[in-house]
């Protein structure tokens, strides 16, 4: 297989059990370079659970998520030694958190947001990161002349998009988003889901994004799982899922909404 | 080599909020399209033709049957397909005009119109989308503009020009003329002739006799297709 038809991860029936309640159960998926997948489900349904086991933040029961490396031998996450972890996360990986608090630092600048995961490579130019974490700014449509100041003073839209921002700073393959446009306004979700899908396909970045919002899957993603109750119940082409669901609990999901 | 067999297909709907209500659409579809060739699907609304046209591009699952895509020297069923061919299909094999334009706020019409095709900040890709949008009376002061505002026919050339951009083996068509004016029907009849003369397959379904009759090298009455349980 050439290196493109190697998925770039996997995942192999992971599960998790919180005491006796389930996480999630049994999931398995293959995703490749550029494909954007959506995780769909209500709260509760081990969507999240299941993103944080892809990401690393938690550890899986049972099961394993396997990596693609740079060097194109795919290896499981969990083997790996400390730096080649620390390479992910903060290289090759990013994380966009549903609240944009979680993922930056609200004490520090825009500008050392941005600034911080490039230093994390051994970027030390103060003049080259300063210019790269302007032109970031620039992509994501933040006003550059506020570059110096915390995210505390920004809006929850622009918090949003310096978070993303800082994760593509560094060039990340994959991306894990966690409803991204989760605590937005409509108006501010729209620009952002824009923002998103530009920068996706430009940069042909790989993502698996959690969302409850089915409009969401649909401008973003080309597949879909959908989870119920831990496991993965029904999964396949975003349009097809949406437009054919073929389980009873995605037919009352897709039949709830106004057409996304 | 033949385009596009469809081979005993079959859709049913199964609505579980409706205790399980099952739904016939068609049952038994079969034919096929030659490259070069343009097959219009006949018959009165409800009979199952946009649904066809939905089965062939992977948006409705096929329950049996085979739709086979020829993509170079391979077949591809699509009621089998995973999803990563289907997607490559749609790339590269597969163009699809649906009945109305899905509206993406914030995304210019020379953009919805580029994007099969690649970026319209290629001057190549722009020049094409522009050309595409020109022959089809959009005008040039809403090029910049998110369709959302557009009028229903402005929408429709826009999904237009963005269906027949991309020179692919395949191109689905539905109901493409159905909101224009004398003008622009004309147009898209001439962009049909086009394709054809390019070697691609088209799938239509059109209502109007006047443009069936002008691109119709075949016309496959889907009547046939109802199902006996539904008859």
């Amino acid at each position: 297989m050439t290196p493109v038809d190697t998925p770039l991860l996997i995942a192999e029936g992971l599960s998790k059990w919180y005491g006796r309640q389930l996480g999630c159960r049994d999931v398995s998926f293959e995703l490749h370079e550029g494909e954007v997948l959506a995780i769909v489900g209500e709260s509760g349904s081990g969507k999240s659970t299941l993103l944080r086991i892809l990401a690393g933040l938690m550890e899986a029961d049972a099961g394993c998520v396997r990596y693609r490396m740079r060097d194109g031998v795919t290896r499981d996450v969990a083997a790996l030694s400390e730096a080649e972890r620390r390479f992910l996360f903060r290289t090759d990986w990013g994380y966009v958190h549903q609240d944009p608090a979680a993922g930056l630092r609200m004490a520090v600048s825009a500008g050392a947001n941005v600034g911080e995961r490039l230093m994390a490579i051994g970027e030390r130019h103060y003049g080259r990161i300063r210019g790269t974490a302007l032109d970031w700014l620039t992509r994501v449509e933040i006003d550059t002349g506020r570059i110096d100041e915390p995210p505390t003073r920004y809006s929850g839209g622009m918090r949003q998009r310096l978070q993303i921002a800082r994760n593509l700073v560094t060039g990340p393959r994959l991306v894990f988003m966690d409803e991204p446009t989760g605590g937005l306004d409509v108006s501010v979700q729209a620009r952002l889901l824009d923002l998103l899908r530009g920068l996706v396909a430009e940069l042909g970045l790989a993502a698996v994004v959690v969302t409850h919002d089915l409009a969401v899957a649909r401008l973003l993603s080309q597949r879909i799982l959908v989870m119920k109750g831990g496991a993965v119940i029904e999964s396949g082409l975003t349009d097809q899922v949406l437009d054919d669901p073929r389980e009873p609990y995605t037919q009352l999901l897709v039949s709830s909404i106004l057409p996304p | 080599m033949t385009a596009l067999v469809l081979c005993g297909a079959e859709k049913t709907f199964t609505m579980h909020l409706r205790g399980g209500l099952r739904l016939p659409v068609v049952a038994d579809v079969s034919f096929t399209v030659e490259p070069g060739e343009c097959v219009v699907l006949a018959g009165p609304s409800g009979a199952g033709k946009s649904s066809i046209l939905k089965m062939i591009y992977g948006t409705y699952r096929c329950d049996r049957g085979a739709i086979l895509v020829r993509d170079g020297d391979d077949t591809v069923d699509v009621a089998t397909a995973p999803p990563r061919r289907m997607l490559s299909l749609r790339r590269r094999v597969i163009a699809n005009v649906t009945q109305f334009l899905r509206v993406v706020p914030r995304v210019a019409a020379i953009d919805v119109v580029a994007e099969p095709v690649g970026a319209s900040a290629d001057p190549a890709v722009r020049r094409a989308a522009e050309t595409m949008l020109r022959r089809l009376d959009v005008p040039e002061r809403l090029w910049g503009l998110p369709p959302a505002t557009f009028s229903g026919g402005e929408q429709q050339r826009v999904n237009i020009a963005r269906g027949f951009l991309p020179a692919r083996p395949i191109l689905l068509l539905d109901e493409p003329t159905a909101s224009l004016d004398a003008k622009n029907r004309a147009r898209v009849v001439e962009l049909i002739g086009e394709k054809k003369r390019q070697g691609t397959a088209v799938v239509a379904v059109v209502h109007d006799d006047d443009v069936r009759e002008r691109i119709a090298d075949r016309v496959v009455d889907v009547t046939a297709f109802i199902p006996k349980s539904a008859a």
